[in-house]
């Protein structure tokens, strides 16, 4: 066992990274559930986000337009789904369960051709000074501009729900429907909104897999992360805070689960392999001790006839 | 498995049930356990199952399954396939053992390959290849290019297969370079490329300067190009990413197999047998070592497969302790098949625990 060969400074820098995918698709899928929608289709988004930005970034050179395609991407999957839910009256797990599946597939045709081509390079953000400092610098200030895309994110989801009369309605609507259906509320397009947005985070999230982490297409790459993404949402009780502490928890210990491995920990590796999943999950549900609860009408289809 | 191809079966199998006995085709089905386009495991086997379209045409049609899980639904996947009327199906990966032996007694018609297994049954054969020859000669190469002495290695599953090729390759990076050191990361999967992409940072962040896997994926690859340190293909030759970082591979090469199989199932004089191939026969091969390893060292490297290939050598050659210093192989010997199939323990000098 040594651990001085764990540099902590590299180990909190690739937490980032690593939590980065997670964060953006569960951030996005919380403002989907806030708003009464259980959309469980974020594994098909990100897969479709991650090859759609892959392969413009890759078409045009430019991670950025990427990203924007990225988002795009997973936009209109998720429309797909808003059509299904919100027009058709479709179930909403079965048609989330269907996305999926629907977005492996058709990422896997859409992918036909980008396999072991090298993305171009997203250009580090290094910020003069602040990122030359001995500790900080490296794990704070050497992102690149996603990361700190997706903690503004973070803030931006917390403050219009919880401070702004957007955020309000947002919420009424995800408690009951009818209730804001009643106020003049239109129900069906703020849900389609959440949908969309919902989409496009899971998206860039995807692209964030493709096009930094990985970074390379494969079919199947984001490998459960939409569903890890999914249970966040839950166990951080549907708040913006949470979902970042989760997904940091998660990340965090998935790294530190293969440093300490490398490191030659005398912990066994089927305990250590597990820890991200259930440290993460244990502290958010003492967390989530408190009264909060799902939002009233999550997974309840809406109709004005009601 | 497409769906044009399950409603064509569908149809064959409603409609025209009787030309469809008629016409006589052989069919033959692959379960994978990742998608076809993981540019490592999955891929040479399908690259297997083309051949096998290519060499017998109209006379053969195959079908597959892409990212079978490995536990209950390996069983259902199977089934399916032998309901559909295959005549032979492979099985591509170690965890559908049980589920193989288990369909294979319901269809006692139907002939059954296992990859990488050891449970065989009359229907039921068991095949793989000697993966740890080709890694003995990576080991060698590895310790030779290393200049931090510290060598990291993306495991699997702790199965003998794994253990194994991490024994070839620490003996043989050990023999050119004493003071080599593996580090060993359990991914406990067998693709899952952030993942891969993850144990490689950590690997490389601790100071490892050339990296080893034996998981099925290329992201590996992409991060130690990223980090500038050198790694080798697996499975399959990854030569995208040539000459830098990868610098040699490992290639299954399952196509004449697959094929001789086939051809024993038309013939009617299929067997259930145990094939364990190396490099000698062409089931392991070695992919192009790049110009990024100095010649003297490739040309050691060759010579190794060369004498590999004639079996003047054997990679588990006393003498050798295991990891607990209890002797393993006298001076000279060579170890049985048996043992290395059964393979559940280190050798001396690698670090750490394997997980029980």
């Amino acid at each position: 066992m040594d651990l001085s060969s764990i540099n902590p400074t590299l180990l909190l820098a690739s937490l980032i990274v690593a939590s980065t995918p997670i964060l953006l698709a569960a951030l996005g899928e919380l403002v989907v559930e806030r708003a009464g929608v259980l959309n469980l289709g974020v594994e098909g988004m990100m897969i479709t986000g991650a090859i759609c930005g892959f392969a413009i970034a890759v078409n045009t050179g430019s991670p950025f337009v990427g990203f924007i395609a990225a988002a795009m991407g997973g936009a209109t999957l998720a429309f797909l789904f808003a059509i299904l839910t919100q027009f058709t009256l479709a179930n909403q797990v079965a048609s989330g369960l269907a996305l999926t599946l629907f977005g492996l597939g058709l990422s896997a045709l859409l992918g036909q051709g980008y396999q072991g081509i090298k993305p171009p390079a997203t250009a580090s953000l290094d910020i003069p000074i602040l990122s030359d400092l001995p500790v900080l610098g490296p794990i704070l200030f050497s992102h690149d501009l996603m990361v700190y895309l997706a903690l503004a994110l973070v803030a931006a989801v917390w403050f219009v729900l919880n401070r702004t009369r957007a955020g309000l309605i947002l919420r009424a609507v995800g408690e009951n429907h009818g209730a804001a259906h009643a106020l003049g509320y239109k129900v069906i397009r703020i849900r389609i909104l959440a949908i969309l947005f919902g989409g496009a985070c899971a998206g860039l999230g995807g692209a964030y897999l493709s096009l930094v982490r990985v970074p390379q297409w494969t079919e199947g790459m984001t490998a459960g992360s939409g569903w890890i993404a999914l249970a966040l949402v839950v166990f951080a009780s549907w708040k913006a805070g949470r979902v970042l502490l989760g997904a940091w928890l998660f990340g965090g210990i998935s790294v530190l689960q293969l440093n300490l491995q490398a490191a030659g920990v005398a912990i066994p590796v089927e305990y250590l392999s597990m820890s991200p999943y259930l440290i993460t999950i244990l502290v958010l549900v003492i967390m989530s001790a408190d009264k909060s609860r799902a939002p009233g009408s999550l997974g309840r289809t809406f109709h004005a006839s009601d | 498995m497409s769906l044009t191809r399950i409603l064509t079966s569908a149809v064959v199998a409603l409609g025209m049930a009787g030309a469809a006995v008629a016409e006589d085709k052989t069919k033959v089905g692959f379960i994978y356990v990742g998608p076809i386009g993981d540019g490592g495991w999955t891929y040479e086997h399908d690259q297997g199952r083309l051949a096998v379209e290519e060499h017998f045409g109209d006379k053969v049609e195959t079908v597959y399954q892409e990212s079978v899980p490995e536990g209950a639904d390996a069983e259902r996947a199977i089934t399916q396939m032998a309901l559909q009327g295959a005549d032979l199906i492979f099985t591509t990966s170690f965890g559908y053992m049980d589920s193989t032996i288990n369909v294979a007694s319901k269809f006692p018609d139907v002939k059954f390959e296992h990859a990488t297994g050891f449970k065989t049954a009359d229907n039921v054969s068991v095949y793989s290849a000697r993966f740890y020859e080709g890694r003995a000669i990576q080991g060698h190469i590895a310790g030779k290019m290393t200049k931090s002495n510290v060598i990291g290695y993306i495991a699997s599953f702790p199965i003998p297969e794994v253990i194994r090729g991490i024994n070839a390759a620490y003996i043989h990076a050990k023999a050119v370079n004493p003071d080599v050191e593996f580090k060993v990361i359990w991914v406990y999967t067998w693709f899952d490329p952030p993942k891969e992409a993850d144990a490689a940072t950590a690997l490389i962040d601790q100071g490892a300067d050339v990296i080893l896997q034996h998981t099925d994926s290329t992201a590996p690859q992409a991060a130690a190009e990223k980090a500038g340190v050198i790694s080798f293909g697996q499975a399959s030759d990854m030569s995208e990413y040539a000459p830098l970082p990868r610098v040699s591979s490992i290639i299954d090469n399952w196509a004449p197999y697959y094929v001789a199989r086939t051809q024993a199932v038309i013939d009617g004089s299929w067997e259930s047998t145990e094939t364990w191939d190396g490099i000698a026969p062409g089931m392991v091969e070695i992919g192009e070592i790049s110009d990024a390893v100095p010649e003297d060292i490739k040309a050691e490297a060759l010579a190794m497969k060369d004498a590999i290939a004639s079996g003047e050598y054997h990679p588990f050659t006393g003498p050798l302790n295991k990891q607990d210093g209890t002797p393993w192989l006298a001076e000279g010997e060579v170890a049985d098949d048996g043992t290395l199939l059964g393979m559940d323990f280190y050798v001396e000098g690698l670090t750490a625990e394997i997980p029980q």
